[in-house]
């Protein structure tokens, strides 16, 4: 089974962010970038299908930077690497045809990429790419079970239910999180990934659909914050509880 | 505007986000319509019931379209929407709408944007969203029409009756679903259930790890209440699946929601904005917790928490 992984090298959304002076970026100092979490979990899952079943993981990465991402991916278990050194920013349709364009020679069994990017939180690249391939596909994926070339899946919905469908190779998963224990990167792992082929692919998106106007800080009420030494804080939120009778 | 809102429906009842798309689709039509489409098997009790909200409402039925697959949905919707164009589709962001708006958008090769909470029609189409967790905000111009915008719950809850009508549209699936509905999975069932508990402590990602679980179930105790957790902890397999707070977990209401060490993304918040009281800790003074929290403290629960444990055993010492 050949099984491609779309991840994605993106902004932690833990890091210190501050907003760049266009008003459309974010400051590069206290930036800190990382394999997106969902994808973590995408490229496990596909390195557990190859090891069940034998055959390739070929995992593709977006945007200048996305080395780091792409090598952690190798050192995982991932075979080899295509990386497309083009920006896409905030238009999915621009990621998905690039990605669409790059791997059209790659006869796959299997899509998977993460649920949603931890930094856009948009949820679109996977789905995109399937209707543009015009392939079977589910989203929020939290089981895989693939048998004589029908993949079955449960999918999560809302209030802890989920639903199980059915569908016919080739096709794309979008995987939720949680849906494996995803392994740690090993020395081993990483001396191997060095040998490990990394193409490029360059492609240029033809198509611009949405445009960044401003990034911003949201215009909220906080909560009241108490402020004092550990103790402190501990007795005011007892008075608090207090006062509600919660105590 | 012609503005079309895709309603949704699941266990034969309808989501009110179906009524919350049209209370959008009514504020941005100007000189247009409102137009709610819905799909299922028997949808009249549905139809009728958007249309108080909508000019006109779309019955779209067939026993095929019992169960949501995306291919089916969207192949009827293409067909309703050959016939009569629409500027805006709107679609609720839930488990349903995320799965098939994206495909849809690229059938009508219109652009997408999702998870909306702002919609401004003054200058073109220009939305608002949140990005990186809920910690900042972009605003996206669109740049052709039609459009595709996926929709955050609870957003636009403020309607008005519109009292439109109702039509047959007399659409039928035109092909096979790629992808076979097989049955629905009922949530699991564990021994506490966390939606009737009136004290909850909530740990997040904070809680850093499994062993660490143990003060939240110390401090809990001592407030009479239960342990619960955000989708990172569930994730890890530090609590039980049945104690996840949250969209796709359970929506809770307690009378204290005390929360360590959770950013509080939307997912999260959803299901727990509502306790009566919500006091945050977390060391992140930007986490999102605090614009829903009536409290907050900006500190490392593991300075505060064992504070509190010690002065509640005090007070239940003298008790």
């Amino acid at each position: 089974m050949k099984v491609i992984v779309l991840v994605k090298h993106a902004v932690d959304p833990e890091s210190e962010l501050s907003i760049a002076e266009d008003g459309k970026s974010l400051k590069d100092a206290g930036l800190v970038y990382d394999i997106n979490d969902w994808d973590r979990y995408a490229v496990e899952e596909a390195i557990r299908i190859k090891e069940n079943r034998g055959g390739e993981v070929v995992v593709v990465g977006v945007g200048e930077k996305c080395d780091d991402t792409l090598r952690k991916c190798l050192a995982m278990g991932a075979d080899r690497a295509i990386k497309i050194p083009v920006e896409t920013g905030l238009d999915a349709y621009q990621t998905a045809e690039v990605i669409k364009e790059a791997i059209k020679d790659e006869k796959f069994d299997l899509i998977l990429a993460g649920f949603m990017s931890q930094d856009l939180n948009n949820t679109l690249v996977g789905v995109l790419l399937a209707s543009m391939l015009d392939i079977p596909y589910a989203t929020a994926v939290t089981s895989v079970n693939i048998e004589n070339g029908t993949v079955k899946v449960t999918r999560e919905l809302e209030g802890g239910y989920s639903e199980e469908v059915e569908l016919k190779m080739p096709c794309l998963l979008t995987v939720q999180s949680g849906i494996n224990e995803p392994r740690y990167v090993s020395i081993m792992g990483i001396k191997r990934a060095r040998t490990k082929e990394m193409k490029e692919v360059k492609v240029t998106p033809t198509v611009s659909t949405v445009e960044l106007e401003k990034i911003y800080v949201p215009p909220v009420k906080k909560a009241e914050i108490i402020t004092g030494d550990p103790s402190q804080v501990a007795d005011k939120i007892i008075e608090i509880l207090k006062d509600r009778g919660l105590i | 505007m012609k503005v079309f809102a895709i309603a949704e429906h699941r266990f034969n009842e309808l989501n009110p986000i179906s009524i919350e798309l049209l209370n959008l689709a009514n504020a941005i039509k100007g000189d247009g319509s409102s137009e709610a489409v819905v799909i299922g098997k028997d949808v009249d009790n549905f139809a009728k019931e958007l249309a108080k909200y909508a000019d006109k409402v779309w019955k779209i039925e067939d026993d095929s379209l019992e169960y949501y697959t995306p291919d089916l949905y969207v192949d009827v919707l293409l067909q309703l929407f050959e016939k009569e164009k629409p500027d805006v589709v709107l679609i609720g962001h839930t488990s349903q709408g995320c799965d098939f708006a994206p495909y849809l958008a690229v059938k009508l090769n219109a652009p997408i944007a999702t998870d909306v909470v702002g919609v401004d029609i003054s200058d073109g189409l220009k939305v608002s969203r949140y990005i990186l967790q809920g910690k900042l905000m972009a605003d996206l111009k669109i740049k052709s029409f039609p459009c595709v915008l996926t929709i955050r719950q609870g957003v636009f809850k403020e309607s008005c009756e519109v009292n439109g009508e109702v039509i047959d549209s007399g659409i039928k699936p035109s092909k096979q679903a790629m992808r076979k509905f097989i049955r629905y999975i009922e949530p699991e069932v564990g021994e506490v259930d966390i939606s009737q508990a009136d004290i909850i402590v909530s740990v997040g990602r904070g809680i850093e790890d499994q062993s660490n679980i143990e003060l939240a179930e110390e401090l809990a105790e001592l407030l009479g209440g239960v342990v619960a957790g955000s989708r990172p902890v569930i994730d890890a397999g530090w609590l039980p699946k049945d104690r996840q707070v949250g969209i796709s977990g359970k929506t809770v209401k307690p009378k204290l929601y005390l929360a360590l060490g959770i950013s509080g993304a939307f997912q999260h918040v959803m299901g727990m904005k509502d306790s009566e009281l919500i006091i945050a800790v977390n060391k992140d003074p930007e986490a999102p917790i605090f614009t829903v929290a009536h409290y907050g403290v900006v500190a490392d629960l593991f300075d505060i928490v064992p504070e509190l444990i010690e002065k509640l055993k005090k007070i239940k010492g003298k008790a």
